[in-house]
């Protein structure tokens, strides 16, 4: 099986840094905390030194790598495309090769591939949600992205669904034989944080005739454990989900969670065949149904009286791969949504998932500077295309203050939606 | 390696989580743009004028050198700590002070972001003009120390024509003022000229008065592509000896062009050997005469095609051209020396020529692209250092580059200063008369030659 590429690897990708400092401009972490071991340049010029041997994994290394969100900003801003969130993964990977993984890390190994006891926990009750967090298997993407040291930090977290979305549904739910069929990567956080996203998604698809496969095996799609340099764990959950999603023939691997989506289009296309094919066929649920006429098809649906003043939030995963117009196209269609633009609707929200764990006041910083620009904006809702973002993003205007609600794109286009027969 | 009692010094004056020692901060506080690299022994950060001159009083007692930095974006190596010691950042001193907008005038700290500074100002319908490539990240410190130039120079001048006042400690750590809030003002030398551009040798400065104008009601952008960079080069002469002038007149040559063909979604055609990119900005009625008169002018000059944008988003996608020229450089070779060089205006072509004939002799490519309108050219000269005696022969080209320059009544550096990067060809340029004086000014004011040592003149 294809590997994730080593520090080594990325050597002439490290080269490429002419340390012109433009990051600077770009670096969600850096603009919370000016110093340069925070910015990319900097992490290059330590990945750099490490791999010379001029410095080794000591304290203020593992520190300064630590501080990055792998939003891949910097890499967007960047004048040569230095990839620096692949090589701050590359460096974590190293680090826990060398110094073994932090005590979460370990856990997530340790406890790998047992759904089965993720449903039966979660199935004991919504109502204890954050008891229920503390019982959540390691290997849920949840677990990753949101430990327990959570919930002692005065975070508020939605609370956890009573009933998994993918228990809910049948594995095949078929549409018309003229549509294409897509299999549904529901992600960890739709499945068992926000199934109403789920059905949402299911909705809009039954619109449009579209067949779904919810392959019931699906495991989480292996981003926090890039984020913690957990790379066996990657490995092992990219050969569940390459199986899972593979069992039956289907157009298209839709996702409707950017970190999912980078997860299954990027990662796994960096780590070559068999999971390229994957990675191609990965789509993001708003440009598919742009692809799929959706927004012309909204027009023709009855204006409503009063609007809802919608912005939008640019997930990370997303923009930094260029997808930021089809989210905006579905909003600005939606019959009942005036959509507004807010200042920096493109900086990160501050979540990285378990970047807000180890580093959660750096994550307040940014997450209060955009909840100010969702006020500013005049929104009463703020829409987006993440259930990590949503968490944040609500975090964030609660501590804040303000009254305005994060939702996925989905769930207004459920409101937008014919009410089904 | 720096002795512990003068970090606890350092600790006790600043509070030590502003004072780094540890290897992985030095690394990162070692490099500027020009990708060289030197390790500090200690980086502090202090956050007042205060602060800064007690960093310089126990530097000077104890023959230490400091190096102040702002967003180590400088392509001369202007901040880089040469021979060790203390490097200052600046990163904590990064506050706008105040934007006085009855007369237009604001009062920062030298950390500040010049776009964010511009965006503040514009907020309320004002306008900062200097606009440096690095805007988006470097500092407003970094901009008067090097005197920072951009595109919009052409009418508006240089960062030291909006500086009309400083703060400053200087090197042997007193607070000083020069100048202030008031447009005019003679009394006494005018050290805040001196201070524009003296890369940090004269003293560190920890507060900048600006000068602010309105801001202009609205801009217009042409790209004209023509069949030469003569005819290039004779519309803008043509232009601005017709009382024109424009807000930016940014130049590419046949070779940039080549270059960015691949990199950009614009069409390109083939006979279009010369590139400008003409902006004017004012009063909307005024601004639709002046791009018509412009187009006349400038038609019988080769011009393949004009394309005008009307909205922001139309100009964004014709300035991306040019933006897209950074990038599309490493695919001619993968390391460059980015040379600045300025000449009479109307010199420009004679040099790309002298330049063309440069690159053919010691078998080098080289591009050149940058602000025609005030003979500002980036001189980009594309090597690859693995290539055994590549380096050699590109220090003999720029060598010659800045003959070719000064021979034409020009300079060796527009707008990025002389660094370590130009000091061994500042005997070319100035005088040893010059130089003595310049130096003079040097010694009085840093009798123990601790800040920022090295730069502009080898010593």
């Amino acid at each position: 099986m294809a590997k994730l590429k080593n520090l080594e690897d990325y050597r002439d990708a490290i080269e490429q840094c002419v340390k012109c400092g433009a990051c600077r401009a770009h670096c969600p972490v850096f603009g919370a905390e000016r110093r340069e071991g925070r910015v990319a340049r900097g992490k290059v010029a330590l990945s750099k030194a490490v791999l010379d041997g001029e410095i080794g994994l000591e304290a203020k290394v593992l520190e300064d790598l630590s501080q990055c969100l792998l939003c891949g900003s910097c890499c967007a801003g960047c004048p040569n495309k230095v990839p620096t969130e692949e090589i701050v993964a590359a460096a974590r990977r190293r680090i826990a090769e060398q110094q073994g993984l932090s005590t979460f890390g370990k856990g997530v190994a340790a406890v790998l591939g047992r759904p089965k006891l993720m449903n039966a926990l979660a199935k004991t009750g919504g109502a204890l949600s954050s008891l229920l967090f503390r019982k959540l298997p390691e290997n849920s993407g949840l677990r990753l992205r949101f430990p327990l040291p959570y919930l002692e930090s005065g975070r508020t977290l939605p609370p956890l669904s009573a009933r998994p979305f993918r228990e809910r549904h049948p594995e095949r739910i078929a549409g018309e034989a003229s549509q294409p069929t897509v299999a549904f990567f529901t992600g960890c956080g739709i499945n068992y944080m926000y199934p109403e996203i789920g059905e949402a998604f299911l909705k809009a698809l039954r619109f449009l005739g579209v067949t779904v496969i919810i392959p019931a095996d699906q495991a989480c799609c292996g981003l926090p454990a890039v984020s913690a340099g957990a790379g066996e764990v990657v490995e092992k959950l990219a050969e569940q989900n390459l199986a899972a999603l593979s069992r039956e023939p289907v157009d298209f691997v839709l996702t409707a969670c950017a970190s999912c989506n980078a997860g299954l289009g990027k990662i796994y296309a960096e780590m070559g065949e068999p999971f390229e094919k994957l990675a191609e066929k990965t789509r993001d649920i708003f440009v598919f149904l742009v692809e799929m006429g959706l927004p012309e098809k909204l027009a023709e649906l009855p204006s409503r009286g009063v609007k809802t003043r919608v912005t939008y939030h640019d997930p990370c995963h997303l923009r930094t791969r260029g997808i930021t117009a089809e989210p905006r196209a579905i909003l600005r269609a939606l019959p009942q949504v005036e959509f507004v633009e807010m200042e920096n609707a493109g900086t990160c929200c501050g979540l990285g998932g378990t970047y807000s764990v180890y580093h959660y006041e750096n994550s307040r910083k940014i997450g209060a500077k955009k909840a100010g620009h969702i006020e500013e904006s005049g929104a009463e809702l703020v829409a987006t295309d993440c259930p990590g973002c949503i968490m944040q993003l609500q975090d964030a205007i609660n501590h804040a203050g303000g009254r305005q609600r994060a939702v996925h794109i989905l769930e207004l286009l459920r409101e937008a939606l014919p009410e089904e027969k | 390696m720096l002795d512990q009692r003068i970090i606890r010094d350092l600790q006790a004056t600043l509070g030590a989580e502003h004072v780094a020692t540890d290897k992985a901060d030095l690394i990162c506080y070692s490099y500027d743009a020009t990708q060289q690299q030197y390790l500090p022994d200690v980086v502090v950060f202090p956050a007042s004028a205060e602060e800064v001159a007690l960093v310089m009083k126990i530097a000077n007692a104890e023959r230490i050198p400091v190096f102040p930095r702002g967003a180590g974006s400088g392509f001369t190596g202007g901040s880089l700590p040469t021979r060790g010691g203390i490097v200052l950042s600046t990163e904590r001193m990064n506050r706008i002070v105040e934007i006085d907008t009855e007369n237009l005038v604001a009062t920062v700290e030298p950390g500040v972001v010049t776009e964010q500074f511009q965006k503040e100002v514009e907020k309320l319908g004002l306008f900062y003009p200097p606009d440096p490539a690095s805007l988006k990240f470097s500092t407003l410190g970094g901009n008067v120390a090097e005197c920072a130039g951009g595109p919009r120079c052409v009418k508006y001048g240089v960062t030291k024509d909006f500086v009309i006042g400083l703060q400053v400690v200087t090197p042997t750590g007193d607070i000083i003022t020069t100048g202030g809030p008031t447009m005019k003002g003679v009394v006494g030398y005018d050290l805040t000229k001196l201070l524009c551009g003296s890369e940090g040798t004269l003293g560190i400065i920890t507060r900048i008065v600006l000068k602010l104008l309105p801001l202009p009601e609205a801009k217009k952008t042409m790209l004209v592509l023509f069949d030469s960079i003569d005819g290039a080069a004779k519309a803008v002469s043509t232009i601005i000896s017709n009382k024109i002038i424009p807000t930016t007149l940014e130049f590419m040559d046949g070779r940039t062009i080549d270059c960015v063909r691949q990199a950009t979604d614009l069409e390109v055609p083939d006979n279009a050997r010369a590139v400008l990119i003409i902006e004017v900005d004012g009063d909307r009625e005024f601004l639709a005469k002046q791009v018509q008169k412009i187009q006349q002018l400038i038609q019988p000059l080769g011009v393949v095609e004009t394309r005008t944008a009307e909205t922001p988003e139309e100009s964004e996608a014709l300035w991306q051209i040019r933006r897209s020229v950074s990038a599309s450089l490493r695919k001619v070779n993968p390391d460059k020396f980015n040379e600045d060089i300025c000449v009479p205006r109307s010199k420009v072509p004679e040099m790309i020529r002298k330049v063309d004939a440069i690159a053919e002799k010691y078998n080098i490519p080289i591009v050149n692209f940058g602000h025609a309108g005030d003979g500002n050219i980036h001189v980009n000269i594309m090597i690859d250092r693995k290539v055994p005696g590549e380096l050699e022969r590109a220090h003999k080209a720029i060598e010659e580059v800045f003959r070719g320059a000064l021979e034409l009544g020009g300079t060796m550096s527009g707008e990025h200063g002389v660094g370590i990067a130009k000091a061994p060809y500042i005997p070319l340029e100035i005088t040893p008369e010059a130089a003595a004086y310049m130096k003079a000014i040097k010694k009085a004011l840093d009798p123990n030659n601790i800040l920022n040592p090295g730069k502009i003149f080898l010593d």
